[in-house]
């Protein structure tokens, strides 16, 4: 079996596994990292949502061989230790406004609104209603007023 | 025995009163201190003694869903359980799912009122299926409040009164003395005793009976206050753990090859050893996915795999070389369904003044005064409902371990025991050597009321003899999965202009059949003799009439429900409403025609015909603090709806934007289409418990009625629907949520407690398919709008049954797709 190494969280790991597995799996199943949700597999609903090298992706369509050994995978639960703190100020901001009802969607959720004020300020600019309403992550429980409102206040300590 | 009550007075004073009332339970034999009080010990009672108004109102305003789950709760003596730990903690193990709900955080906070603990000290976890409970371990129909309420409140009163007890022997202090607060007992010259120092003094050797008074509701510290959920925390760091994130690692990823047509049969596998040798494949069998245990039903079936990951199940799936044989509705698509639906329809019966009117089996009605009407005139519309899919974001997943002589299941069932028997009943196995484990669940919305996962996944731990975790492709969800049941609903109203009131208001409801055998259908049955009308209706009529219901003074109103089909023939359920999300915006637009013919302004018209005071109140509310009739720009208009149910009132303004601007905007890979910009919903659900969770709830409703006027529908053709993922059945998006809500939760109104997770779709969709109306000078008669609007997206394959993931996810993000278009219905 083929081995692919890559960072996760900050972690070095290696795995055996067929290279067409797509990257999802290979952090779910063999990694046990569990954050990063299934809700489609077909790169729609965006629970998935992770970061590569900083950027978000969505890795239920990634197969594991384009992640290489200097790539560096990101899930929710690494995303405090990329400011240095116990709980990155946009998840602060989900608890604050109590966003999450199932919860499930949220760890998508909250990388993707991460990585789209990331993008907004290396332009130079303040979030905006449009900006968020350009979000593709999908919430049966219908969470969207909150998490708008979270994703302004996170944004200001950022 | 300083606590004990001198006197047994069993509380007699009326539903919602808020006397003295002392309840019973029990101090249990444990380490520590540990009560337990059986649920149904409630003094609330159905509201059947009601003396009934003239005229006859219709069933569900006497006795309603909610009334019947509460008296089906009732006979079930048997208990639930508060523990005070060591550490001053209390523990409770709760017989309900949560599946966002915020249930969870409710029975904390009612736990902290009562012991006067901080809500962060009390744990609650979900109770693994209790046989015993009978009826009362369902979650559904916003019933957890109504039943819960005041059993978890005494379990709690009778904790800390037992504290007292302990903290008196070991001061020589009189209870009468002593008073708690912040988690602990307090002297009056100030010292004071932590719950952690008495849980094992007030522990018990020998279980007793012992009487329990409530604080009474002015004297509420956190009950009314908000509270975030107590998962909050697991839920934005990813550690909260879902069925299939539990720690097993012999329970490898399965996944079910599906047939291409609903409810087909697996005739052969042709390939077998090809796929049974795929990389990380460990098992592919042949198995049923009746939705019951016995296979009398359809005898559908599915081919199981069984591997290393959930990836390597997709590519075996997608492998798989299944000749299929044919389902129940081959052939069907949304036209031959609403032709049978047509055909279906009752003839209207209520006396009518057109001559076009060929009222067949008339019932009797008052119509005295009718000769001071003057002329009556009429109007008459048929709305169609399409299928809308029930599916959460976390699709049906079980975790199963099949042994030789038990058996282990996970699960986020709503209806844990009844989960139990059914796999209990497939295996063969006694009851007491099934194990269910309630998990968390990642949405509910009515799916989960049935034993789709756990059955399919423990035929296929028993056929394979290893644990499994199972999960549905999204695809399945949508094609395999539960539907909320196209249907028609035809009005007639008549009103007499000189008299400026509404006559008459027929409604004849006929729908595709609804699945409530397994839950509803036993308690119904159970209660068909308590209940104040005929009981010789079928379930589902009873359903219909239990929740349907006119809350305007309409004259003569009636209401009835034809089915065409059985049970099973499609896989139905509900879609966190029942009928009402259907019924009930068809009404409200109706309402606003009247309104017109009447000369009347749609919200005053609304005011001056409603028959209850709180739903006056809740429409003041939104009348007030919604800006009703405010200036608006042409193509922008406010709609109204009002909503009765589940113990409740609660109205809604809705301001839809239907200008060529917002329906054409361009967001890439979006349906846009009109847009809902502002929503103003009051609501009184009698005690509020948690204002936080409840305005989450109502927002979560309105989503749902957004997606349910404009684009969330299933299309049928040619025996299955088109649907394979989100983006093709378009629930609510970022996109199209509204950008301003404002959500009144009204002071408490009474002590009697209402549901709140089904209740704000109904009205929501009522109150935006009115606006859509009144912007766009249309009446919509056909739901979703969009619906008809043509097929926006890439029909995915039917064989293989599933789509292969993508491999571009490192190209595209986040669209991978240019714009599927705009919706523009109004055009
Ligand atoms: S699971 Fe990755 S986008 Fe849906
Ligand atoms: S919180 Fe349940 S799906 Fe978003």
């Amino acid at each position: 079996m083929p081995e692919h190494t890559f960072k996760v969280n900050g972690r070095q790991v290696t795995v055996d596994i067929e290279d067409d597995v797509r990257l999802l799996w290979v952090l779910r199943d063999v990694l046990d990292i569990r954050g990063p949700k299934y809700g489609c597999g077909i790169n729609v609903c965006k629970a998935c949502t992770s970061f590569i090298n900083g950027k978000a992706f969505n890795p239920c369509s990634v197969p594991v061989s384009q992640i290489g050994p200097d790539d560096e995978i990101t899930t929710i639960e690494g995303l405090p230790d990329t400011v240095g703190r116990d709980l990155h100020p946009m998840q602060e901001a989900w608890i604050d406004r109590d966003v999450p009802q199932c919860g499930y969607c949220q760890p998508g959720q909250i990388m993707a609104a991460v990585d789209l004020v990331n993008k907004v300020k290396a332009e130079g600019r303040t979030i905006t209603d449009d900006d968020i309403s350009g979000i593709r992550n999908m919430c049966a429980c219908g969470t969207y007023y909150r998490i708008r409102e979270a994703i302004k206040q996170g944004a200001e300590n950022m | 025995m300083a606590a004990r009550h001198s006197s047994v007075e069993q509380g007699t004073t009326t539903p919602g009163g808020i006397g003295r009332r002392r309840f019973l339970g029990y101090l249990i034999a444990a380490p520590t201190l540990a009560v337990a009080v059986p649920i149904g010990a409630s003094v609330l009672g159905p509201a059947a003694a009601r003396a009934l108004p003239t005229p006859v109102p219709e069933p569900a305003e006497i006795f309603d869903l909610s009334d019947l789950i509460l008296t089906s709760t009732q006979p079930t003596a048997n208990l639930i359980t508060v523990v005070v730990n060591e550490d001053g903690t209390v523990s409770f193990s709760m017989p309900r799912a949560e599946s966002g709900q915020g249930i969870t955080t409710m029975a904390a906070m009612l736990i902290a009122e009562e012991m006067d603990v901080r809500v962060e000290d009390v744990t609650v976890t979900l109770a693994d299926a209790r046989p015993e409970l009978i009826f009362n371990q369902q979650t559904q129909a916003s019933s957890t409040a109504i039943t819960m309420y005041e059993p978890i409140r005494v379990a709690a009163a009778l904790a800390r009164g037992r504290l007292l007890e302990a903290a008196a022997i070991k001061l020589g202090e009189e209870v009468r003395n002593l008073r708690t607060d912040a988690g602990k007992v307090i002297t009056k010259s100030g010292s004071n005793i932590p719950f952690a120092d008495l849980a094992v003094d007030a522990a018990n050797v020998a279980t007793r009976q012992v009487l329990a008074e409530l604080r009474p509701q002015d004297q509420f510290k956190i009950i009314g206050t908000e509270v975030r959920r107590d998962d909050v925390v697991a839920a934005v760091t990813g550690r909260k753990t879902y069925t299939t994130d539990i720690d097993f690692p012999e329970a490898l990823p399965t996944m079910v090859a599906r047939p291409p047509m609903i409810q087909g049969t697996v005739e052969s596998v042709n390939n077998l050893d090809e796929v049974r040798n795929m990389p990380g494949i460990t098992d592919v069998v042949t198995i049923s996915t009746d939705a019951a245990p016995d296979f009398s039903h359809s005898g559908q079936s599915g081919v199981a795999v069984r591997g290393r990951t959930f990836g390597q199940c997709i590519a075996a799936v997608r492998a798989l070389d299944i000749t299929w044989s044919g389902g129940t509705v081959d052939g069907a698509s949304d036209e031959s369904v609403l032709q049978q639906l047509r055909a279906a329809q009752a003839p209207f019966s209520v006396p009518s003044p057109s001559p076009l009117d060929e009222a067949a089996g008339q019932i009797p009605l008052v119509t005295e005064g009718l000769g001071e009407l003057g002329l009556i005139e009429a109007i008459e519309e048929e709305f169609v409902f399409y299928w809308r899919s029930n599916s959460a974001m976390e699709p049906n997943v079980a975790v199963a371990d099949v042994r030789d002589d038990s058996a282990e299941v996970w699960t986020p069932t709503q209806v844990p025991i009844w989960t139990q028997q059914q796999v209990a009943e497939e295996l063969g196995l006694p009851l007491s050597q099934v194990t269910v484990h309630v998990m968390r669940g990642g949405g509910a919305f009515g799916r989960r009321l049935f034993n789709d996962a756990p059955l399919e996944a423990v035929r296929i731990s028993k056929q394979t003899g290893k644990p499994v975790r199972l999960m549905w492709h999204r695809t399945d969800e949508c094609r395999a999965g539960r539907v909320h049941p196209m249907c028609t609903s035809r009005i007639r109203a008549t009103y007499s202009k000189s008299a400026g009131q509404v006559v008459s208001f027929e409604q004849r409801h006929t729908s595709v059949a609804t699945d409530y055998t397994e839950v509803f259908g036993e308690m119904l049955l159970a209660n068909v003799a308590r209940l104040p009308f005929t009981n010789e209706l079928a379930v589902a009529q009873s359903v219909f009439l239990l929740t349907a219901a006119v809350p305007y003074d309409f004259g003569a109103v009636v209401l009835g429900l034809n089915e065409i089909g059985a049970f099973d023939t499609f896989n139905t359920g509900s879609v966190r409403n029942l009928y009402n999300m259907d019924v009930r915006p068809a009404q409200e637009l109706m309402v606003d025609r009247l309104a017109a013919k009447l000369g009347k302004d749609r919200l005053d018209f609304r005011l001056e015909t409603l028959e209850s005071g709180r739903a006056r109140k809740v429409l003041e509310t939104v009348r007030d603090q919604g800006g009703w009739g405010r200036s608006l720009p042409d193509g922008v208009a406010q709609g109204v709806a009002v909503h009765e149910e589940y113990k409740g009132a609660m109205a809604v303004i809705a301001e839809v934007d239907t200008r060529p601007a917002t329906v054409n905007r361009q967001i890439p890979g979006a349906t846009t289409g009109p847009r809902v910009t502002k929503v103003t919903l009051a609501v009184d659900v009698g005690l509020p418990i948690n204002p936080l969770g409840l305005r989450a709830q109502m927002q979560g409703g309105i989503m749902t009625g957004i997606a349910h006027v404009f684009t969330a529908s299933l299309h049928l053709r040619d025996g299955n629907f088109l649907e394979g993922s989100w983006d093709d059945y378009r629930y609510t998006r970022h996109w199209n949520a509204p950008p301003e809500i404002n959500v009144i939760v009204l002071p408490p109104n009474g002590e009697r407690i209402g549901g709140a997770g089904e209740f704000p779709v109904a009205a929501s969709t009522a109150a935006v398919a009115c606006a859509y109306a009144a912007a766009s000078g249309t009446m919509p008669t056909s739901f979703p709008i969009g619906h008809n609007e043509g097929i926006p997206f890439d029909v995915k394959t039917f064989q293989p049954p599933i789509p292969a993931s993508p491999t571009n996810g490192l190209e595209f993000y986040p669209a991978p797709k240019a714009a599927t278009g705009t919706f523009n219905p109004a055009q």
